[in-house]
């Protein structure tokens, strides 16, 4: 099997439909993209030149990077948590953190956007909930904003999250922690300056996929933003299929996979791929 | 809690420690005096590595109680018992430069950053890492690691180190370095030492007592020439080194000793018949007996013939076998083996009768 594999012509074979298929479905697809970007509606850098000036891009832009930045750093933390007890818990709290992982995996992305419709609407359960207690009378805006998008996101990503992290804490030495304690550190200062230092690869590779999706999310925050929070993607899809617009949805999408492109290049100089499944 | 700087004393009484149904140490009572250096020594599996655990604070005896200068620390938790432990492998901290792995224990105890610079830079000065302060622990090499180890389960004076076969990684040249380095410190300190290894050379070499473990139970304790020679049974007897064992008929206590019977030939040996019985085991190390053409009357000795050889550069290994089948081997001179194997036949064993002793038959 090994010689098999390492036979650079029999491992060229086997990977070729997948490259051809990507080649088909994706990077011609794109190259039509950024043809678009230069020629419609004419030739020339006119789309850039607006993408640069145009006030409202730009606060999507601005938005977007936002948006992202919060639901990376909520979700990595939640992320961490979690996997703390999934990789190190005993084996009851492992079986727990596992359904809570894997769960949200086999839900469709749409179900769980309007599933926190259902929850966070003015006459969504949580509102009715707080307003029965008497917590408050008014209720709260939780949809249709930032708040919801960053919400509905950030339940999504986690999952995506965890795998980098449990790669990073399943590596690591346990004498090392050990070594800490009888050193006389306590479980705390152990946790802090010894075993998050030490999965510092991990954080930083989930922290990158992280923020990589949200740059790109579509489904989510088009369903709790509302249309009054708009990111990226949904500007995308506005442009190409709501106005006549393709050449500035075809420079904003180019620009979009240039940042997400050099975000990976990152992302890969500091995690191997292996690592993020 | 140990006073910085002064040497602890530990008594184990009783510890036993079970994982589920299997025994992993059963009963061990024992001394470790005040500056000792104490070697833990046995198999893989034998209990030695759990008894260490259990001094650190890492693993609870089931039954028990550990004390240390007269105190029961049998629940104080391992961040409490301030021992200082170097592990297999090291376990630094990868993400901290030597200077900081060193520092890490006083900054934990809160010492003052004048402090901590001072000990810190004393301690690398002493384990010779001068040099080396900013590097990380992947940028040295097994040995420096190694000292960097050292240096940071010392830097905050336990009272106590422990030490979980800390030279496994290095080849034996530089192993031979550490050891001696090893030794040094613990002058230097004056802290007790807890060293757990299965290199018997290692054990012998470097401790002033040495612990014999074979599963979970401590079958001997005492000084390195004590057990060599006087080993308690069997295990301990073969687990220390090469040693020739031939059975004896008719043990009975002599004047000075013990005397049996032996191919025949009437041996005299140390040892306590009434503790053996009638039938048990002559034991004598290899280095302790020599060819003769001839052996005396009442001189200890018995016939046999040598079939093979072994060079081993400053001396010969040459196995023979006695008259009976069993089968000896002893460690001469060269030219002594050559010559002994050129006469292709019977040659006499001697050994000084001091250099025999008594083992029970068949067991342990």
């Amino acid at each position: 099997m090994k010689a098999y594999f390492s036979d650079r012509m029999g491992a060229a074979l086997l990977m070729a439909p997948l490259l051809l298929f990507l080649g088909a479905a994706y990077a011609w697809p794109f190259f039509g993209v950024v043809n678009w970007s230069f020629t419609l509606p004419e030739p020339g850098l006119g789309q850039y030149g607006t993408l640069l000036s145009d006030p409202l891009v730009q606060s999507v832009f601005v938005r977007t990077l936002r948006i992202a930045a919060i639901v990376t750093i909520v979700s990595v933390a939640a992320a961490y948590a979690i996997t703390v007890v999934w990789v190190r818990g005993t084996p009851a709290q492992r079986v727990v953190a596992e359904f809570c992982i894997l769960v949200p995996f086999w839900i469709s992305v749409l179900t769980r956007a309007f599933g926190w419709v259902a929850l966070l609407s003015n006459r969504g359960l949580f509102n009715t909930w707080l307003q029965a207690i008497g917590f408050i009378s008014e209720p709260l805006t939780l949809v249709r904003n930032e708040f919801g998008v960053i919400v509905g996101m950030t339940h999504f990503l986690i999952p995506f999250a965890v795998f980098p992290l449990a790669s990073s804490m399943r590596g690591l030495d346990d004498r090392v922690l050990l070594a800490a304690r009888g050193l006389g550190s306590s479980r705390m200062r152990t946790f802090w300056s010894v075993f998050v230092p030490m999965t510092r690869s991990g954080i930083i590779g989930s922290a990158l996929i992280v923020f990589v999706f949200s740059l790109g999310f579509f489904v989510t925050p088009a369903i709790l933003g509302g249309g009054r929070s708009v990111m990226i993607a949904e500007l995308i899809y506005l442009r190409i299929f709501q106005s006549p617009d393709w050449g500035l949805g075809a420079a904003i999408s180019v620009v979009l996979v240039l940042f997400v492109g050099a975000l990976m290049a990152l992302l890969f100089r500091y995690v191997r791929p292996k690592q993020l499944i | 809690m140990q006073q910085p700087g002064r040497a602890a004393e530990i008594k184990a009484i009783g510890i036993g420690k079970s994982f589920g149904s299997f025994r992993a140490l059963d009963d061990l009572t024992l001394d470790i005096g005040r500056g000792e250096f104490l070697t833990l020594l046995g198999p893989s599996g034998s209990g030695k590595t759990t008894f260490l655990m259990i001094l650190a604070g890492f693993i609870q005896p089931t039954d028990g109680r550990l004390y240390s200068d007269g105190v029961d620390i049998t629940e104080r938790p391992a961040e409490q018992r301030a021992a200082g432990m170097v592990f297999q492998g090291y376990a630094l901290f990868p993400h901290m430069s030597v200077e900081a792995n060193i520092a890490f224990p006083l900054k934990v105890r809160k010492r003052s950053s004048d402090e901590i610079k001072r000990r810190v830079g004393e301690m690398i000065e002493r384990v010779g890492l001068k040099g080396h302060e900013k590097k990380l622990p992947s940028q040295l090499s097994g040995g420096q690691q190694q000292r960097v180890a050292l240096a940071r389960a010392l830097v905050f004076e336990p009272g106590v180190l422990l030490l979980d076969e800390p030279f496994s990684a290095l080849d034996k040249g530089l192993r031979g370095q550490m050891q001696a380095e090893m030794k040094r410190l613990h002058q230097e300190t004056g802290t007790t030492f807890v060293f757990v290894t299965h290199d018997q050379s290692e054990a012998l070499a470097l401790s002033s007592r040495v612990a014999i473990f074979n599963h979970g139970k401590l079958l001997q304790v005492g000084a390195p020439d004590e057990v060599y020679d006087r080993p308690a049974n069997r295990f301990v007897a073969e687990f220390l080194g090469e040693i020739n064992m031939l059975p004896l008929k008719g043990v009975r206590n002599a004047d000075n000793g013990a005397t049996g019977l032996c191919e025949d030939r009437t041996i005299s040996l140390r040892g306590n018949a009434s503790a053996v019985g009638s039938n048990a085991i002559l034991a004598i190390r290899p280095e302790y007996m020599s060819i003769a053409p001839e052996a005396a009357a009442g001189e200890n000795g018995i016939a046999a013939t040598a079939v093979a050889s072994t060079y081993l550069g400053a001396a010969t290994r040459l196995d023979l076998t006695t008259r009976q089948g069993a089968k000896v081997t002893v460690s001469v001179p060269n030219e002594v083996a050559a010559s002994a194997l050129s006469k292709g036949n019977s040659v006499w064993l001697t050994w000084p009768a001091e250099k025999g002793f008594l083992l029970p038959d068949g067991g342990q």
